[in-house]
């Protein structure tokens, strides 16, 4: 919302300045956006008089001026046509910046004379659109009067309107609210009525549904035209276009009073009756259905030449006894029945749309107009003949002419009730100390109706306070008016705080898990929780309810069923920069459904094994550091690593059949996938492979167990060294070597504390279809020291343990 | 007598001489094995009469202690060598480079996130959550937004297609759905456990989340996180909003040179309701916070609207309470100087090496945030 500063005063007796009108507004929540003030703008700029004019010496349309400006004389050079001796018009020194040209003056030769400034056109100054000449201004300014007192420009304040508040859709309501903040005197006068001449020959009925009321009256013997200057510069100012007097009276009045009007053109409407009805096409399809051929059932062609199909949810304005359209209610009008330079009888209209109806006829139609715009917010019902009796008073101002009597169809909403208001509350809602009386006097000024006595107050919001419903709204009147500025600062109060920290185990394991990846070599990406569908679908996602209606692109149409495909397009993103070695995480929910159990939380982290060449032939870039990294937190979240299976081969089709594994619990209870990405979906999302990586399930890891006690089980040690064998077997080249690992490590529960592969082989010397495990088994023994012949007995019942899985002791 | 002498004095020569340790074992064996030559001169004493063997013994001894002393000098020394020997053939180039080592990193938003929740596990909030796709109730109905109201617009919603229950579901716009859920009283079993149940007041909760709005530029995002605060309790007022807000920023910019502001605003969630605003510097093309003249809007607040309240089964005139939310990304930006909000999510590697964090600057109250 813009307004400038002489129209505020019109309502607002103040000697404020702009700077402290926005503060004042600021503060009371009507929140400026910006000032455009063109003092600053055009502060070089003066009024300055052509002494003498003569044509340039080498140049025909280019003429030598003697100018008396601020600066004494100087010689100018000037090309408009309408240079001329005697003329007032603007200066602009040399380094000034011409806003309308987005230039600097400097100082240089036109055609060999040398122009020591510059006489500037309105549209130089940014003052008019377009200008075929330089200004023309009134010989009474005297020169070195700066050109923005000259022009009568003024700063321009604009606002954003919460959308509680469409009462400041019109500068008298700013004006109410500044007075009521202390910075002046409201004095919007009472609109007296015009009595009209004769009773009016066109009658308006109204469908209640589609418009609860409606006025207007008939003013015949109009002169309508350009309308005064005063007019067209007060609608400039705040960037709207003159059209003609009757339009841009209802202009006026709309930004005025936040009362939108319409007018007629008498002549050209069809029959006596103007009626407000709902439309008659069908209704709309919703949902995926496609969207409706266009349907010819009723039709308008609006004011801005297009036409628009009138659905039956919208208010439609008809004559012609209800059969033709005219306008559509609150939106726009129609072009039939628009007023010209040629009308002579104009019917005005003021009427009070609905304002769901109008939001919802202006997202179906498009149409954002100054009146759709406040009667969505909602305008006041209670000034619907008033705004119509300024209208007509204005035009008879203006372009003359004889009023009918007001004809009324239907009925305003009601106004607002009283309701009790204890003026403690205050204190108690907002901590503000505020006396009663200045409470209530607060409230009046706003317009608010109080009676009775405390602690129960009466109070009536006015008829444009239609967000007033409780106490609740009073004391943000009152503490905003009194300003928030005088808020107390009051500390918390104390609570018991929980013994064991605040955060629950699963957002203690988001946590566990960031720095431990982080620590681990990773970086931490935050991606988009949606990706498209087609990448959906690869990662066994792309189900109908987790798509987005309207997405804000084609490719992030629908929430994503896992991290890994963000993760897979990030590191392809940054190999395309020319870094391939991404090592990336992401701890984030991932969607089954949308049912808000089906919202899991997934830490994920993908390796695109590209690191740089090394000296020490070191490898960081393989899958088992990958798993390595992986089994290391799950320890760190707190799983029961020990228990895992390793599932070979069962993971997500999206990975490499291979090269990936679950670990999981048992075959419902899977705590992670992990392994190489599978080379045709990074081929379908177009990432250059190979790239590594695993989900962690975190709701799948067990909850700790709350223990009472903090204390750890006793430590048992051996007071006996432990002692290795190594073990070699052939095996089959696809048995998994867990298989055998478990095998040995059982044959003796009690003597031995750990067996490790630490070599694999294949090759000369081992069977083709076959492998070599190299396997060191740690003996603990716990009572004596083990005689040889029980470390024989001991390696006996490993190689026979072995042997049941298949596998050969290696001669 | 001149047999010892000239013994002892071609036995160390012979010693010294010695280039390696088994020339010298072979001269010790020779001169003190069993049939060398020092112990056959030891030998020779036993056949001697007592005076002959009181003047020869002390000085065959003599020539055996003196020639095992010069055996084990030589071996020390030739031990000595063959150590620095050994050590100059192992030297290392250590110019060489170390393995490559990956640097991780924390997401400064996570990071700033991690900040913003000790902060206020300080204050005694507690961390609540919920789901990312919500309903229309616990989005708008519930927190007062009335069915078709313009305000809904404004929040340019991302919705889902209508389902066949005819319900629409959407993203949340903003945290404050979970407010909804930790204030109804009958919402005794929430969908999963890690989503917040209903709870009696007093209420003091923070709602750290992923939220959605139909917007991109150079300061929004279509997602970004917020944080949500709520204080339901009885005799909670506006001074107190006032004060959780101003210790807050305080200790999330660690400088009390930081400037606050209150503006009254709208929300159809709060009543009254505010924005806040922090002091800032404009000048030089970018934002400074705790200096300057300027302002800069950073979040929203209010008294919890008593309609929301009943909605949710609690009595306005018995609890009241604050509610505020903020956006955690655009804080981040605010500390940290990240020129664009888009940058955060876009994963380039060199990005999120520079702004990241070191796993071990873990905010916690005794090291400080940052």
């Amino acid at each position: 919302m813009k307004f400038t500063l002489s129209w505020l005063k019109d309502h607002l007796e103040t000697d404020a300045s702009v700077q402290q009108i926005v503060d004042a507004m600021t503060m009371a929540g009507l929140e400026v956006e910006h000032v455009i003030d063109p003092a600053a703008r055009l502060a070089p700029f003066t009024v300055a008089k052509i002494a003498s004019a003569a044509r340039h010496p080498d140049a025909d349309r280019l003429q030598v001026c003697q100018v008396e400006t601020v600066d004494g004389v100087k010689e100018i050079v000037c090309g408009a046509p309408n240079a001329r001796a005697g003329l007032t018009t603007i200066y602009a020194p040399i380094g000034a910046y011409v806003p309308g040209l987005g230039v600097t003056l400097v100082e240089k030769p036109v055609r060999g004379v040398v122009s020591n400034g510059m006489l500037c056109s309105a549209a130089e100054l940014e003052a008019a659109e377009e200008s075929d000449g330089i200004m023309e201004l009134p010989d009474a300014l005297a020169v070195g009067t700066p050109a923005v007192e000259a022009l009568g420009l003024e700063a321009v304040i604009d606002f954003e309107v919460t959308p509680n508040r469409p009462d400041w859709l019109g500068v008298a309501g700013i004006a109410r609210d500044l007075a009521a903040a202390g910075l002046g005197k409201l004095k919007t006068g009472a609109v007296a009525a015009v009595p009209g001449k004769f009773p009016c020959p066109i009658r308006v009925e109204v469908d209640g549904e589609a418009c609860p009321v409606f006025a207007g009256r008939l003013i015949r013997g109009v002169r309508n035209g350009p309308s005064p200057q005063w007019l067209q510069d007060r609608l400039r100012a705040i960037g709207l276009r003159p059209i003609n007097t009757l339009v841009d009276i209802t202009n006026l009045i709309s930004y005025d009073r936040c009362r939108p009007l319409h007018v007629y053109d008498a002549a050209l409407l069809v029959g006596d009756v103007i009626s407000a009805r709902l439309g008659r096409g069908p209704l709309e399809q919703s949902g995926d259905q496609p969207s409706p051929a266009p349907h010819r059932d009723e039709q308008l062609i609006a004011l801005d030449g297009k036409t628009y199909d009138l659905g039956p949810e919208m208010c439609v304005i008809a004559d012609a006894n209800g059969e033709r359209p005219i306008g559509l209610g609150g939106v726009m009008g129609g072009e039939s029945t628009g007023c010209s330079e040629t009308t002579t009888d104009v019917f005005v209209e003021s009427a009070w749309f609905d304002p769901i109806r109008t939001a919802q006829t202006g997202r179906a139609t498009g149409i954002t107009s100054d009146a759709q715009y406040r009667f969505a917010r909602g305008v006041d019902p209670g000034f619907v003949v008033d705004g119509l009796e300024l209208a007509t008073a204005l035009i008879l101002e203006l372009c003359g002419g004889e009023p009918s009597q007001v004809v009324v169809a239907g009925q305003a909403p009601a106004a607002p009730a009283a309701f009790a208001f204890d003026p403690a509350y205050v204190k108690a809602l907002a901590g503000l100390d505020i006396p009663t009386g200045k409470t209530i006097a607060i409230l009046e000024a706003l317009g608010f109706a109080v009676a009775g006595a405390e602690p129960s107050l009466a109070v009536t919001p006015p008829s444009w306070r239609r967000d007033v419903d409780g106490k609740a709204d009073l004391v943000e009147e009152v503490a905003r008016i009194a300003g928030y500025d005088a808020l107390p600062s009051t500390p918390l109060p104390e609570t018991p705080r929980a013994v064991g920290g605040v955060l629950t185990a699963r957002q203690s394991r988001a946590r566990t898990g960031r720095r431990y990846l982080a620590a681990n070599g990773y970086a931490e990406a935050v991606t988009w929780s949606f990706t498209s569908r087609d990448t959906a679908r690869l990662f066994g996602g792309g189900a109908e309810a987790l798509v987005l209606a309207n997405p804000i692109a084609a490719e992030l149409d629908c929430m994503r069923p896992s991290i890994l495909p963000n993760l897979v397009e990030a590191a392809a993103r940054n190999a395309r920069r020319g870094f391939a070695d991404a090592a990336l995480f992401e701890i984030g929910p991932v969607f089954a459904g949308d049912a808000p159990q089906d919202q899991k939380l997934v830490i994920a982290a993908l390796l695109a094994p590209h690191a740089p060449r090394d000296w020490g032939k070191h490898s960081d870039g393989d899958l088992f550091t990958l798993k390595g990294d992986l089994l290391g937190l799950l320890e760190e979240l707190g799983a029961p690593v020990g228990s895992l299976q390793t599932a070979q081969g069962s993971a997500s089709p999206w990975f490499h059949p291979g090269r990936s594994a679950r670990l999981q619990l048992g075959p419902k209870a899977v705590l992670a996938e992990f392994g190489e990405l599978h080379p045709a979906v990074l081929k379908a999302l177009d990432a250059a492979g190979p790239m590594l990586a695993f989900e962690v399930f975190v709701e799948a890891i067990p909850e700790p167990k709350k223990k009472a006690v903090k204390t750890r089980g006793a430590l048992d040690l051996s007071p006996l060294m432990p002692l290795n064998r190594d073990f070699a077997f052939l095996i089959a080249a696809d048995r998994p070597a867990a298989d055998l690992v478990k095998a040995v490590a059982g044959a003796d529960k009690a003597l031995i504390a750990a067996a490790r592969v630490f070599d694999v082989y294949q090759g000369v010397g081992v069977p083709e279809g076959q492998k070599s495990l190299a396997i060191e088994v740690t003996v603990q023994p716990r009572e004596k020291t083990l005689a040889d012949a029980e470390i024989e007995a001991l390696s006996a019942r490993v190689v026979a343990a072995a042997e049941k899985v298949g596998a050969k002791l290696r001669a | 007598m001149t047999d010892l002498t000239q013994l002892q004095a071609d036995l160390t020569g012979q010693i010294a001489a010695a280039p390696d340790a088994a020339a010298l074992e072979a001269i010790r064996v020779a001169a003190l094995g069993k049939a060398g030559s020092v112990s056959a001169l030891l030998k020779t004493l036993g056949s001697m009469s007592p005076e002959e063997r009181k003047e020869q013994g002390p000085r065959i001894n003599a020539l055996r202690d003196a020639v095992a002393a010069a055996i084990a000098e030589r071996k020390a020394a030739l031990e000595s060598a063959e150590l620095d020997a050994r050590l100059a053939r192992e030297t290392l180039d250590l110019t060489l480079p170390a393995p490559p080592r990956r640097k991780g990193s924390v997401h400064p938003t996570m990071q700033t996130m991690d900040e913003m929740v000790a902060i206020f596990a300080e204050m005694g909030f507690a961390v609540a959550e919920g789901p990312d796709i919500e309903d229309d109730f616990h989005n708008f109905t519930a927190l007062n937004f009335p069915p078709k109201h313009p305000a809904r617009e404004m929040h340019d919603t991302f919705f889902f297609n209508e389902g066949p229950d005819g319900e629409r579901k959407l993203l949340r716009t903003h945290t404050s759905p979970v407010q909804v859920r930790a204030m109804r009283v009958g919402n005794t079993t929430p969908p999963a456990p890690w989503i917040a149940a209903g709870q009696e007041p007093p209420i003091r909760i923070v709602v750290p989340g992923r939220t959605y709005r139909m917007d991109s530029d150079a300061t929004h995002t279509p997602m970004f996180h917020q944080i949500e605060g709520l204080v339901i309790d009885k005799g909670i007022h506006m001074g107190h909003l006032k004060w959780t807000l101003e210790t807050f920023i305080a200790r999330f910019f660690e400088t009390d040179a930081v400037t606050t502001r209150f503006r009254p605003h709208h929300f159809p969630f709060t009543e009254p309701s505010a924005e806040m605003d922090v002091g800032c510097d404009r000048s030089g093309g970018e934002v400074r916070i705790g200096t300057g003249e300027d302002w800069l809007e950073i979040l929203g607040c209010g008294m919890v609207h008593p309609n929301v309240l009943r909605h949710c089964g609690i009595d306005p005139d018995v609890y009241q309470g604050f509610a505020f939310g903020m956006g955690v990304d655009r804080l981040g930006t605010l500390k940290y100087g990240m020129p664009d909000l888009r940058d955060m999510f876009a994963s380039d590697t060199r990005w999120l090496a520079h702004y990241g964090f070191s796993a071990f600057q873990a905010p916690n109250p005794v090291s400080g945030l940052s």
